[in-house]
């Protein structure tokens, strides 16, 4: 694009663009920069959230280093995000595939399945709440009914976070399901013909096809899950409050109750950082590894 | 070219592939709506049918009992009264942003504009939990600690989906409107309210629906700010309901129908720019 570059007209520019980004800077360096800044301060300090902070070194670290019940919530969220993404995903793309094709009806499905990802995570997981119930819930009613072994689901020790993840799954289908929609709907149909002319079948033309085609789509549907997955808090705090046992407590659990509830604010600005850290490593290398699998058009 | 035997031997196969697709499809949809069917239903039960087995599908009554009761027993009337205020007030906050910050970082050329951008799209990775307790810090000093403030203020301050969603949307718009407008003399500001705007319905109600759901659901935001009951939003002020009567599940599933209704109205309402609006939102290529 031609364009003039007469000083005074830049200066004038920029003065219009940084009026418009104005809003967007101040909560820029006020609610997400300073305060990066000042958590990781914070996890070097023994802050109680009323004297003042004192410097205490690595103690925080260390402290977690030894610290059973975080070492806890580091698995709950990683064993969370190990099945819940995957899930999630793979049962998202099917729905998609199901559903990106002109039949009768098919908007109505779509309209059903986002129904949950618009419901509040407090309103749903009460819903749970009930259906799992394991005297009066309807799962331990069905399985009951199909000779299958119930369980006591939210009570137990083992079933707790397989019972959280259901409940998450059956909510976050819509979303990534429209999302993987839109990805189909972008491969164009001529592929396709032509996949099936040169005798591609149907598993050939997924392969071959559907996939790389739609992995733009899958690797953001990928990162935002993970992201997402890493922060999962309102269904733990709705349905087991951590437990039973700690089964069911997550990092940002974590965060929250050391914080908020016992007042260890440094302690839990340490935590965060570790689940920022995670967050970070995590990302980086699907940055990294995307190269391989991904293909733009 | 397909010959009229390749031709009849695809349409077999799509039709057999959609009725797969349409099994599978009515199967799913069972299971995602017999729970909300399960909510509804036990909504209108009295306390002693919620114990039956085999279960009550279908109460053989219409109680409005319990939706009274929720009202009664913790003050749903202002706790849905403060959602309806922070939600609406926070999608505003963010409407008004997100717009003006997208727009610049799609069409105007200013120093620094794509470090600027990645800078901002590198945000959605920091978990809100570890500027959590900073903006506490913030929000503590100026006062806001129990007041809605704490939750509307921070949304007309931008956030990285928003400006992100809205810089989409403009990328799709020609040039050629604004530059026309500007030979015939327009500021950017008359550019963007007169030209832009008016363009950008679409955008703007993906951006006002899918921000108005995340305030109205939002529970650790206020959970961490709002502690008198009489200043809670709807989540907070259910999950609290649940400790005080956890079996009465005709009474929680009425506070939940309660809770889910005007989200799901809204998105009834909206879905087509909702929908485009989160499918726009993953074209991450930039």
């Amino acid at each position: 694009m031609p364009f003039r570059r007469m000083p005074r007209h830049l200066v004038i520019e920029n003065l219009w663009a940084f009026g418009f980004l104005a809003l967007s800077l101040i909560g820029l360096v006020i609610l997400t920069l300073g305060p990066i800044l000042v958590s990781f301060y914070l996890s070097f300090t023994d802050w109680d959230a009323l004297g003042a902070p004192n410097l205490v070194g690595l103690r925080n670290f260390i402290a977690l280093a030894h610290d059973k019940t975080f070492f806890r919530a580091l698995w709950n969220t990683i064993y969370y995000t190990l099945v819940s993404v995957p899930a999630g995903m793979i049962i998202s793309l099917a729905l998609a595939m199901a559903l990106n094709r002109s039949l009768r009806g098919i908007g109505l499905f779509r309209t059903l399945f986002m129904i949950p990802v618009i419901s509040s995570t407090v309103a749903t997981a009460l819903l749970w709440g009930l259906m799992l119930d394991p005297y009066i819930g309807l799962v331990n009613y069905l399985l009951q009914l199909a000779h299958l072994p119930t369980s006591g689901w939210l009570t137990d020790t083992r079933m707790a976070m397989p019972a959280i993840i259901l409940m998450s799954v059956w909510k976050g289908l819509g979303y990534n399901m429209v999302l993987f929609l839109a990805g189909l709907q972008g491969i164009p149909q001529e592929l396709r013909e032509a996949a099936r002319i040169d005798g591609a079948n149907v598993w050939n033309e997924f392969v071959h096809i559907t996939l790389p085609m739609l992995s733009p789509t899958t690797f953001f549907v990928l990162v935002i899950s993970i992201i997402s997955s890493f922060q999962v808090f309102d269904q733990t705090w709705v349905l087991t409050k951590g437990g039973p046992q700690e089964s069911t407590i997550t990092l940002v659990y974590y965060v929250y109750q050391t914080g908020f509830q016992q007042l260890r604010m440094g302690y839990a600005s340490a935590i965060a950082y570790v689940l920022f850290f995670i967050t970070l490593i995590v990302v980086m290398l699907q940055w990294v590894t995307q190269r391989r699998w991904v293909f733009y058009q | 070219m397909t010959d009229a035997v390749g031709l009849s031997e695809t349409s077999r196969k799509n039709r057999l592939g959609s009725l797969g697709a349409y099994l599978l499809l009515v199967l799913a949809a069972g299971i995602m709506l017999l729970p909300m069917f399960w909510m509804v239903s036990t909504a209108f039960k009295l306390f002693s049918d919620t114990f039956r087995i085999p279960p009550m599908w279908i109460p053989p009554y219409l109680s409005l009992a319990n939706f009274k009761r929720v009202f009664t027993v913790v003050p749903f009337g202002p706790m849905m009264f403060n959602s309806v205020k922070v939600a609406t007030l926070g999608s505003l906050g963010q409407v008004i942003s997100c717009t003006l910050g997208g727009y610049a970082v799609a069409r105007m050329r200013f120093v620094g504009r794509q470090p600027l951008f990645l800078i901002i799209l590198a945000t959605m990775m920091v978990p809100y939990q570890v500027v959590m307790i900073p903006i506490f810090i913030i929000m503590k000093n100026l006062g806001w600690v129990n007041s809605h403030n704490a939750l509307i203020v921070p949304a007309f301050l931008g956030g990285a989906f928003g400006i992100f969603l809205m810089r989409q949307f403009f990328l799709t718009l020609p040039n050629e409107l604004e530059d026309a407008a500007r030979i015939d003399g327009a500021n950017p500001m008359q550019v963007f309210l007169y030209v832009i705007l008016p363009l950008a319905r679409p955008a703007l109600t993906a951006l006002a629906a899918l921000s108005f759901t995340a305030f109205w659901n939002d529970l650790l935001t206020p959970l961490i700010y709002l502690s008198k009951m009489e200043l809670m939003t709807m989540p907070v002020g259910i999950s609290f309901f649940k400790g005080l009567h956890s079996t009465e599940w005709n009474l929680l599933m009425a506070a939940a129908l309660l809770n889910i209704t005007p989200a799901a109205v809204i998105f009834l309402l909206t879905q087509r720019q909702l929908i485009s609006g989160i499918a726009l939102s993953s074209g991450i290529k930039g």
